[in-house]
């Protein structure tokens, strides 16, 4: 029997090497999990049947392009779409013999933060279903933690990895910008979107990453890893220096549960060896979120203009001339956040505000960049909580945009710098996982998973939702 | 600043959206709150910051111009809404 609860991707690998399950054995196990506990939770979207193959297991986000299977990216605007090649990513899991169980639910090209905004209905949490699962990644997030896949991929642009991974207890890393392809990913926001892995543990979403980082000529913003990707081993943190931004751990809106729990983790990290000391980010998260609602929907403006309904696609029925299939097409085929951060976008870049809105955010990116460069000439790392709070009920956010938007405070101001973040699971608040964020400068993905897996192994968090043990 | 509503049929006509009108609604009230909370960056003397529009340090990627496999064309008319021998069907133009 195959509990797909507290199999790890690492666990599978070696049972599979081991003959001690086949490859059969393992995808059925999670179709079983599938059938058993997705009509609750709507984590997918699509399910696959097995290709056949030894490999382990992946659930993918809509958002990734999969030949043959249908990518929606969360709208009904691609809802019969099927692409005819496959994402870079794609190829690099199959190269590895991985094998794609379905495509998981997500808000709507990516944005939002709860998966309300899926144009297919919401997915809930594993822990308590009244709530969501955050997003948005929060199809693939919450798959992971029921134990309807081992591992998945997710996409992050604000936040849509981190936070998710926070809310439904389990590790998941932005990684540096330009270091995994985007070839063949529905586009968001360019300069900010980043494809990443989401796990039970650190060591798994290391696995993951070290598949499908590196440079790829069919996706110009890439680059090489400067080092490989080491699996981390060490249970200490000597040498470590830890700093702890005060508005990324003060700002207005944390819950007391999730800094309580925060803190421990930091006073642990010490126990570990780490030196733990204060720092300030005195624009970064202030101006983050800010700066982000702009640069975000001017990008993703641009992006999604090219759904009109003539190459693929929705297209809406009815007479009328080319101008008006377009308009109709893109009323009838987006739901409101897409239309909103069109919208704001179209606005934020139109002739007369492009220098007040897009070009003033550009600077002010600059300065988040700087005043985080500075703290790490003094630090290897930064801590905060992922989320201001624990998992939400269904529907509190969903009326106002702008306390949607709060959710990706504390995970906003790094992405803008193009740094990597790991978030893990730190403890439980109200019964509810609170996530630990870790920052490092570009490309220090190996210093993450290190302090990442030490923190794991110290703190002892039980990722299986207590509902389902 | 704000949006008003002759402001916000414009930039919906630049985007190409034929919002109804309780959308309109809507949309006016919500996005001034956003353009509202978003004009914080204005508060910030950035005279002499250059801009960051990408965070890496990436210029002049060129790929070798080498030909390799492409698209067929029956792949790249799998997904059209519709089609007319080798062509994208669309409606006509009509005026501007």
């Amino acid at each position: 029997m195959i509990d797909t609860l507290r199999l790890t991707a690492e666990e599978a690998k070696r049972l599979l090497e081991a003959r001690e399950i086949s490859g059969a054995e393992l995808f059925a196990a999670y179709r079983a999990a599938i059938d058993d506990r997705d009509a609750e939770l709507h984590c997918y979207l699509h399910v696959c049947d097995d290709p056949g193959g030894e490999g382990i297991p992946i659930a993918l986000k809509d958002v990734i392009g999969t030949k043959g299977i249908p990518t929606t990216a969360g709208s009904k605007i691609l809802e019969h779409y099927v692409p005819v090649y496959d994402s870079t990513v794609v190829e690099r899991l199959k190269a590895h013999g991985l094998r794609i169980l379905g495509k998981t639910n997500m808000d709507e090209f990516a944005m939002g933060s709860s998966t309300e905004n899926s144009g297919f209905g919401p997915t809930r949490n594993p822990w308590d279903p009244e709530r969501v699962p955050g997003g948005s990644s929060g199809g693939s997030t919450a798959a992971v933690a029921a134990g309807l896949a081992p591992w998945a991929l997710g996409s992050d642009t604000g936040g849509s990895i981190k936070q998710p991974a926070a809310l439904c207890g389990v590790v998941g890393l932005r990684p540096t910008y330009g270091t995994v392809s985007r070839y063949g990913i529905v586009a968001f926001a360019s300069s900010l979107d980043q494809i990443g892995p989401i796990a039970k543990t650190v060591r798994d979403c290391a696995l993951l990453y070290r598949i499908v980082a590196g440079r790829d000529p069919c996706d110009s913003t890439t680059v090489e890893l400067p080092q490989p990707i080491e699996l981390p081993e060490a249970e200490d943190l000597r040498g470590l220096r830890i700093g702890v931004p005060k508005e990324l751990n003060e700002t207005e809106g944390i819950e007391p549960g999730v800094t309580e729990r925060v803190n421990a983790a930091l006073g642990l990290a010490q126990e570990l060896g780490a030196e733990v000391g204060e720092c300030s980010l005195p624009r970064s998260v202030d101006f983050g979120l800010p700066c982000y609602y702009l640069i975000a929907p001017s990008e993703a403006s641009s992006n999604l203009a090219r759904y009109d309904g003539v190459r693929y696609g929705f297209r809406a029925k009815g007479d009328g001339d080319i101008r008006s299939l377009y308009a109709r097409t893109r009323d009838e085929g987006f739901g409101d956040e897409p239309k909103r951060r069109i919208m704001l976008g179209t606005y934020a870049l139109s002739a007369g505000y492009y220098e007040a809105f897009y070009g003033q955010a550009q600077k002010v990116r600059t300065l988040i960049k700087q005043e985080h460069d500075a703290l790490f000439e003094r630090f290897d790392l930064l801590a905060s909580p992922t989320s201001p709070t624990v998992a939400f009920r269904l529907g509190e956010r969903t009326q106002n945009p702008l306390a949607m938007y709060l959710s990706d405070v504390l995970t906003i101001p790094s992405n803008m710098a193009g740094l990597p973040g790991l978030s893990i699971p730190c403890g439980l608040s109200e019964g509810l996982p609170v996530g630990l964020q870790l920052i490092g400068p570009q490309f220090s993905e190996n210093a993450l998973f290190r302090a990442g897996h030490a923190l794991e192994q110290a703190l002892g968090f039980d990722f299986v939702p207590e509902r389902l043990r | 600043m704000a949006i008003d509503r002759e402001q916000l049929l414009h930039v919906a006509h630049l985007a190409r959206l034929e919002l109804r009108e309780d959308e309109i609604e809507r949309l006016e009230g919500q996005l001034n709150d956003i353009l509202a909370a978003v004009s914080k960056v204005s508060e910030l003397d950035l005279a002499d910051v250059p801009p960051t529009s990408h965070p890496l340090d990436v210029v002049n990627v060129w790929a070798d111009d080498e030909p390799r496999p492409c698209l067929s064309v029956e792949d790249a008319f799998a997904n059209a809404p519709e089609r007319d021998g080798n062509f994208f069907k669309v409606p006509p133009g009509g005026a501007a």
